[in-house]
């Protein structure tokens, strides 16, 4: 069972490797965040399959937003979902106000121009259906599921 | 009618998946990035380094290990409490060089491998290479360099995954200017 301490160093690694790789000229800023959402991705599309292999189909759509708030937003960043909006037309804002994946980068000011561009797309991937589409806005941290 | 929830939020769990997955989506995009093995393999390596370097803290607040008397002692405590620790598995540390600079670490089970298979075309791929570097890292932090390599991997055919570690030297603090 692998310590949180350690996915964090991981995380951060992933995070430097891929912007080095743009440093290097290799790609621009928009493919770097679309290299880290791939790995995301992928990285979530793992976790929902584990996680729901032996369970009951999710019966619609507010379902699957409860699932992610409570079960498994618990299990992959330690907490529940703070505040869960919609506007009932197929658009969720997930509002988390200490998210773990930032709270290490935020305390150092050096970072914070470039925290919307990092490490979220990694954990972001999460895509239960085809068209859904999420984006992250650090700051009030919300994350909007369409 | 009540929906049974059978979602068991099992989060330790959880969150070593994640870590798992985490892992083979970089070495994934590592062999996509990088044309041979033996390039992911270093790359690896840096990384585990660059994480090694800064585990190593987090390993001496949490575990109030003292400052170990010899490599024996050095060797014991990484696999009875840093890997425990840290990946929830305790190898078994043999095959000690009769100058006693070298040994194994025998692992059971290798948490970064759950699920993975080697494609035929990545032969020399070390998957876990990362291990090898966080390891060094952390202790060089601690004034040791060392060698560490996989003798054998389970992910490559062999019955066990062991990890051979060699004491190369002691690295001497670098004093201040000006200390008598």
């Amino acid at each position: 069972m692998a310590d949180e301490a350690l996915f964090q160093f991981l995380h951060n690694e992933v995070i430097q490797y891929v912007y080095k790789s743009a440093e290097n000229g290799e790609m621009e800023n928009g493919r770097c965040v679309s290299k880290l959402e791939h790995l995301g991705f992928r990285v979530g599309q793992g976790l929902i399959e584990r996680f729901t292999k032996d369970t009951s189909r999710f019966k619609d759509e507010l379902d699957v937003m409860k699932f992610i708030c409570k079960d498994y937003w618990t299990s992959v960043f330690k907490k529940q979902i703070d505040n869960l909006r919609t506007n009932h037309q197929g658009i969720y804002v997930l509002q988390d106000n200490k998210f773990r994946l930032l709270t290490q980068l935020s305390s150092g000011k050096q970072y914070l121009e470039h925290a919307p561009k990092y490490s979220c797309p990694v954990v972001f991937g999460v895509r239960l259906w085809p068209g859904a589409r999420g984006t992250l806005q650090p700051g009030c941290e919300e994350h909007r599921h369409r | 009618m009540a929906r049974q929830s059978t979602r068991s939020t099992d989060s330790k769990k959880m969150n070593s998946e994640l870590f798992t997955l985490t892992y083979g989506a970089l070495v994934t995009q590592l062999c996509k990035d990088y044309e041979n093995d033996e390039e992911v393999n270093k790359q690896l390596d840096k990384m585990g380094y660059n994480i090694g370097v800064r585990l190593i803290e987090d390993f001496l607040a949490r575990s109030s290990v003292g400052r170990c008397q010899d490599f024996r002692e050095t060797a014991d405590v990484i696999a009875k409490v840093a890997f425990k620790m840290y990946l929830g598995i305790t190898p078994s540390v043999t095959n000690w060089s009769p100058a006693g600079d070298e040994f194994s670490l025998i692992l059971e089970s290798n948490p970064l491998v759950d699920f993975v298979e080697l494609p035929d075309n990545h032969s020399n791929l070390v998957y876990s290479n990362l291990l090898c570097g966080v390891l060094r890292g952390a202790l060089e932090m601690v004034q040791m360099a060392v060698e560490v390599r996989f003798a054998q991997d389970t992910l490559r055919g062999d019955n066990v995954t062991e990890i051979r570690m060699k004491f190369i030297k002691r690295i001497e603090e670098n004093l201040p200017a000006g200390d008598e």
